[in-house]
């Protein structure tokens, strides 16, 4: 025998490993919904399988576990055994050796304390108070949800403009999305369970570039009804979209000099060029919104006057304001905030950064969109500060690797401590305080100093990106809700006793996605017109091709790609190339059309209107 | 030192020791059940918990470090609620039928469970059905085992056998023999450290003591019944006499109510077996065979067991003279039947020994010449017969002394300490002496090869008889023996003479013996046998005037063409499974399983 050999994994420790992987994606796709008591059985069954056998409580725990469980499912079980559930649980998480035996017992004894609803429906009534919907995964979870498997069968058909026209009835933001989407609906995608999601924006950008002019639907007839809608962003603009195809009569009020808000002055044109946003809002001002351009509500006009005039007023101001730092000197010059670094450019002035060094604090989204803006606009060199880790940046990943890509440098564990300010009244830096990862609060790992001395980070130009806030003075002054700095609306997005006012959008829940902003649009939408009497309903008459039913081989999923970074650093035109026809066809045949296959074609498989 | 609390009492211990001990240190015993100290410190049953002020999780009081400051509670609110649920789980994969548990009332669980008062069985009882071979000596009972470890750990590391192990994973976890073998395919010792080590009665011997009861009352039967030296040591223990009244004597008496025809000492057939082996001994060492390799002694089944299965290159250097047990045997089927007028086939000879590897070896074919079957009929260990005495309804402080039945009544203290470490190369170096110098040694000249304490190892000593310097070695437990035989097939070590116990200590800590859960006796008792030598009137088996009258009588005289044919054996008789392949740690190489690295 030799004294040590290599070792190789056998056939069937492969296979287990494989099957670990797919048991993640399975999770992955896991459909929303299902009833906890039975889900925590079977993860308490996995979790017993992992046990080594050498504990007590978590060799014989998990199993007695797994049973009582199964009693409750089964009926057989009383109030009593809910609580030796719970204190089977909590015995074994305090006494179990390892993380295999007291994070099983955490998941159960979470699942009983905080469903025991669920749970005291089994025991009481022998049911379950879950039921199986299984909705279509990607719609469920797009905000909006906007046709998807539909809308992915007509591109695959090379029908791109009934595509478009087919997003539209829940999305008037078609193009804007297949640029920038954040796509929650990729993140369920059952396709996981095969090999990996479908590039759901990738096929919606498809549509987009390949549909040509898509006209907007006639508006219904007229009602006479006049609304007030305030700001131009995507939720204001969405609302006034659906309101006129309703057959309202819409005015928006923005006061900038153009459409589209946050769309347009806070998204660079590199991510979403500004012709393509275009594409959008022609479409929706085709349907005959007026716009009163420069009129800023509060300044200009005040919101009475507006109840006054109109049937009904919508509140869609977004999150335009910034953050501060809240440090000595954060008014000198050479310091700005995200919004508004962000807003000159995308108004055209093109400040010239060439041969600074420029610091951008934060680790958003924004804060990547000022990175990569800064290194366009000649810095010689950009730093991302953050906090925490890169892992804790709520920024796309795609978003970092492009910013890094770009030569973009990222200083983590670094929290701002004071400015430098020069004789000049001039930002020449800032110093840091280096700090360590530590305990995880809320599901967020917080920081703590290190215990290391202050660093400094020379800079010409410091842009802050912490978040943004929401101009409510105006609004809380004429009695609207405010709670925690954004306006405070019931469900429907109206307000308990203004009738008439409703809000949404970033107002409302804070700096959000279009998608979100969007999905809230369609709620203000129909109960505005619910509010004036109206029972309209907006629909599209598409029929959806029949879906393939070629075997699901597994596939590799088709990501778009992107320009040279050394090539697109240098100019503002978009980074992302769309994906090519045999691309798009192959990738939009990979969706398994789960509105017809599974439990999508006997109940909620196609919203077929709102 | 490090100072803490335990409920509430200042403690102040040295740094590094266990909650456990400390707080025994001040009169708290923490309930425990895997726990055994220096050998299962693994914390798998999880009944030793105890809170830390500070803390949210419980923590393990057998095998976490007292701390400077620590605040501990042994009997909080939550300790006693997860101490029960733990306990209460365990319960629910026990076969918790104790009326007819051979543990009853020695069992840990059964403590643990009554102490804490638990009366009731909230979860559902899951027993796991393993099958087992009921015929073999060493029984496994899948339905009582708690997965403690300690027979894994025991058979690891003091026996380096690794016939135990936890066997498939998750809920299918289990302890069964390694390599998907069965007991009997194994290369199992039957030492029986296992089921000494048990805290509850998964483990056990196969209990013959109803074939005893039905020789007894057969009426063609003579029964004839020897006592091993190292019984006497421990019966008393689990019959509640003291050492002083534990005499062999009681035995006899009581084994003469139970029905036995006639009862004697194995300290008898140990002399001969040393008037045999010191004479084969110094033939083998004056032909020079021994040059390179020496002898080894051959009465301790479970080293035969362990050597054949080990080493097999070495049984040519072991011992041909039968084991005590075997020569009486043989001695009663013989000159003894013909003595009283019986047939060999009418004489059923059993054999009280402190070893379950004698149930074995009373199987093995071993002779030369057969006398109605095997030499010994049956052997029953120390438990077997203390319960037998139970069952009899004895009162063992009414038992009397008698002495052992004619013809073979004489014993050598050389012959009784057989039963410690040592033992039975000082009494072969005593009738070696004598041969070799012609007058007989100090009765305690050779007492440097006993233990010292209760660190039982390799005991060394060199000798000059004359002219000859005999290097000799008695070593006891599997472990050290495989360190030592390792040592000497590599040339590391030289040695003319090896004595070799399997248990620990010797035959007193032969588990058989009476079980004490967490304690060790085997140092204790083997005191006792010297003791016993000490005082005996014949120090030398070469003077036990009976020795002399059997061999006048019957054999002639050691190492006789009689004396061959029925005192010695051939080891290469029987097959004794190989062992399996083994990595450098001593585990032994599932070749149906691949672990990863």
């Amino acid at each position: 025998m030799s004294r040590l050999e290599i070792l190789t994994p056998s056939k069937s420790q492969l296979v287990v490993e494989s099957i670990y992987k797919n048991l993640e994606q399975r999770i992955v796709a896991s459909p929303p919904g299902l009833c906890p008591v039975d889900i925590t059985r079977v993860f308490v069954e996995m979790c017993h399988a992992q046990s080594c056998g050498k504990c007590a409580p978590c060799r014989i725990g998990l199993m007695q576990l797994k049973r009582l469980l199964t009693d409750v499912l089964d009926g057989k079980a009383d109030y009593e055994t809910i609580d030796i559930i719970e204190d089977t649980a909590r015995s074994i998480m305090e006494t179990a050796d390892c993380a295999i035996g007291y994070e099983a017992a955490s998941m159960v004894l979470k699942s009983v304390l905080n469903c025991r609803d669920d749970y005291e429906e089994h025991v009481k009534h022998k049911r379950c108070t879950c039921m199986t919907s299984q909705p279509v995964p990607c719609v469920a979870l797009c905000p909006a949800h906007v046709d998807i498997p539909g809308y992915i069968a007509l591109v695959r058909e090379g029908r791109f403009a009934d595509a478009i026209a087919l997003i539209r009835k829940d999305n008037p933001f078609p193009c804007t999305c297949g640029f920038i989407c954040e796509h929650p609906c990729e993140a369920r995608c059952r396709r996981n369970m095969v090999d990996s999601s479908v590039n759901i924006r990738g096929l919606k950008r498809a549509a987009a570039d390949y549909a040509g002019k898509v006209p907007a639907p006639k508006c219904g007839p007229s009602t006479g009804k006049k609304i007030a809608v305030v700001g131009g962003g995507p939720s204001g603009l969405s609302s006034a979209y659906y309101l006129q195809l309703m057959g309202h009569q819409v005015t928006v009020f923005e006061m900038l000099p153009k459409l589209g808000g946050m769309l347009r002055y806070g998204i660079p044109n590199y991510r979403l060029p500004k012709e393509r946003l275009e594409e959008d809002t022609d479409a929706i001002l085709e349907t005959g919104i007026e716009v009163r351009y420069g009129v800023k509500v509060g300044r200009d006009i005040k919101l009475d006057e507006l109840r006054q005039k109109y049937d009904a007023v919508l509140i869609t101001v977004g999150a335009s304001t910034d953050k501060k730092l809240g440090l000595p000197g954060e008014d000198a010059e050479g310091i700005m905030s995200a919004v508004d670094f962000l807003r000159a450019v995308g108004m055209g002035e093109h400040m010239d950064l060439t041969g600074q060094e420029v610091a951008v604090i934060g680790g958003g989204n924004v804060s990547m969109d000022a990175v990569r803006t800064a290194i366009r606009l000649g810095a010689k060199k950009v730093s991302i500060v953050y906090r925490r880790r890169v892992a804790d940046m709520t920024a796309l990943p795609a978003e970092i690797e492009g910013a890094i890509a770009e030569g973009v440098e990222v200083q983590t564990l670094k929290a701002p401590s004071s400015i430098s300010v020069g004789e000049d009244g001039r930002v020449n830096g800032i110093y840091v305080t280096p700090q360590m990862i530590s305990l995880i609060k809320d599901g967020r790992a917080s920081v703590k100093a290190n215990g290391e001395p202050d660093e400094f980070i020379p800079c010409q130009t410091l842009i802050v990106a912490i978040g943004q806030n929401i101009e409510t003075r105006h609004y809380e002054e004429s009695g609207i809700p405010v709670k925690r700095g954004r306006i405070e609306t019931l469900p429907n997005g109206g307000f308990k006793e203004i009738p008439g006012v409703f809000a949404g959008g970033d107002c409302a829940s804070g700096p959000a996605t279009v998608i979100k902003a969007v999905a809230a649009a369609k709620v203000m939408a129909a109960n505005i017109d619910e509010y004036l009497g109206y029972h309209h309903e907006i629909s599209c008459d598409i029929e959806i091709p029949v879906p393939n039913i070629s075997d699901r081989t597994p596939c590799g999923r088709v990501e778009m790609t992107e320009r040279e970074a050394c090539e697109r650093k240098c100019d503002f035109n978009a980074v992302e190339n769309c994906m090519k026809p045999g691309e798009i066809r192959q990738e939009a045949d990979r969706c398994l059309r789960c509105d017809h296959f599974g439990f999508g074609i006997f109940k909620g498989g196609r919203e077929k209107l709102w | 030192m490090v100072n803490l609390k335990i409920d509430n009492l200042d403690v102040c211990v040295k740094e590094g020791t266990t909650i456990m001990e400390a707080a025994a240190s001040v009169g708290i015993g923490i309930p425990h059940l895997c726990y055994w100290k220096g050998l299962n410190e693994i914390a798998a049953c999880r009944v030793c918990v105890v809170e830390i002020e500070g803390k949210e999780k419980l923590i393990t009081a057998c095998n976490n470090a007292a701390e400077e400051g620590m605040v501990v509670y042994t009997n909080s609110p939550k300790v006693r609620l997860d101490r029960r649920r733990t306990v209460q789980l365990i319960l629910s994969e026990h076969d918790c039928l104790c009326a007819t548990c051979v543990r009853s009332g020695n069992c840990s669980l059964q403590k643990i469970a009554n102490d804490l008062n638990i009366h009731d069985a909230i979860y559902e009882k899951h027993l796991e059905k393993q099958s087992w071979d009921k015929d073999f000596p060493l029984i496994r009972d899948s339905q009582k085992c708690i997965k403690c470890m300690r027979c894994v750990q025991v058979c690891d590391k003091i026996q380096s056998l690794n016939i135990w192990d936890l066997e498939g994973t998750g809920s299918r976890s289990t302890i069964n023999v390694t390599c998907n073998r069965t007991i009997s395919e194994a290369d199992c010792s039957l030492c029986g450290q296992c089921i000494t080590h048990c805290p509850v009665g998964a483990l056990r011997e196969r209990d013959d003591t109803e074939k005893l009861w039905k020789a007894i009352a057969d009426p063609n039967k003579v029964v004839v019944v020897q006592v091993a030296p190292a019984v006497r040591a421990a019966f008393g223990e689990s019959l509640g006499l003291s050492t002083e009244q534990a005499t062999v004597g009681k035995i006899f008496d009581a084994l003469k109510k139970m029905g036995a025809d006639y009862v004697f000492d194995t300290t008898f057939s140990a002399d001969l077996t040393i008037m045999e082996e010191a004479n084969e001994f110094i033939e083998r060492y004056t032909s020079g065979e021994l040059r390179d390799r020496p002898m080894f002694t051959s009465c301790c089944p479970g080293w035969i067991r362990f050597i054949k299965s080990q080493f097999p290159e070495l049984v040519p250097q072991l011992s041909t003279a039968k084991s005590p047990m075997q020569m009486f045997g043989a001695v009663m089927k013989t000159y003894f039947a013909q003595q009283i007028g019986k047939k060999p086939e009418d004489i059923y000879s059993v054999a009280v020994m402190p070893c379950l590897a004698k149930k074995g070896e009373a199987n093995m074919e071993l002779y030369y010449e057969e006398y109605a079957g095997h030499d010994t009929d049956l052997v029953i260990t120390t438990r077997e017969l203390c319960r037998m005495i139970r069952s009899t309804n004895l009162l063992p402080q009414l038992l009397k002394d008698i002495e052992p039945d004619r013809l073979f009544r004489d014993g050598s203290g050389a012959g009784v300490i057989f039963g410690a470490t040592g033992g039975v190369m000082e009494a072969a170096l005593r009738t070696a002496y004598f041969k070799i110098v012609g007058e007989n040694c100090e009765p305690d000249a050779f007492k440097v090869v006993r233990a010292g304490n209760d660190d039982f190892g390799v005991q060394e000593a060199e000798f000059k008889l004359k002219d000859i310097t005999l290097r000799v070695a008695a070593v006891s437990g599997l472990s050290n023996t495989r360190k030592l035989l390792t040592a000497i097939e590599r040339g590391e070590k030289h040695y003319d003479f090896v004595e070799v116990m399997a248990c620990p200590g010797g035959c007193v800590g032969g588990r058989g013996q009476p079980q004490h859960d967490g304690y060790e006796m085997a140092f204790e008792r083997g005191q006792n046998l010297y003791f016993l030598d000490r005082h005996a009137s014949i120090r030398y088996s070469h003077m036990n005037p009976d020795i002399w009258n059997l061999y006048n009588e019957f054999f002639g005289e050691p190492l006789s063409h009689k004396a061959h044919m029925l005192l010695h054996t051939d080891h290469n008789k029987w097959e004794m499974p190989r062992s399996p392949e083994r990595n450098r740690n001593g585990y032994v190489i599932n070749p149906n399983i691949k672990l990863q690295g």
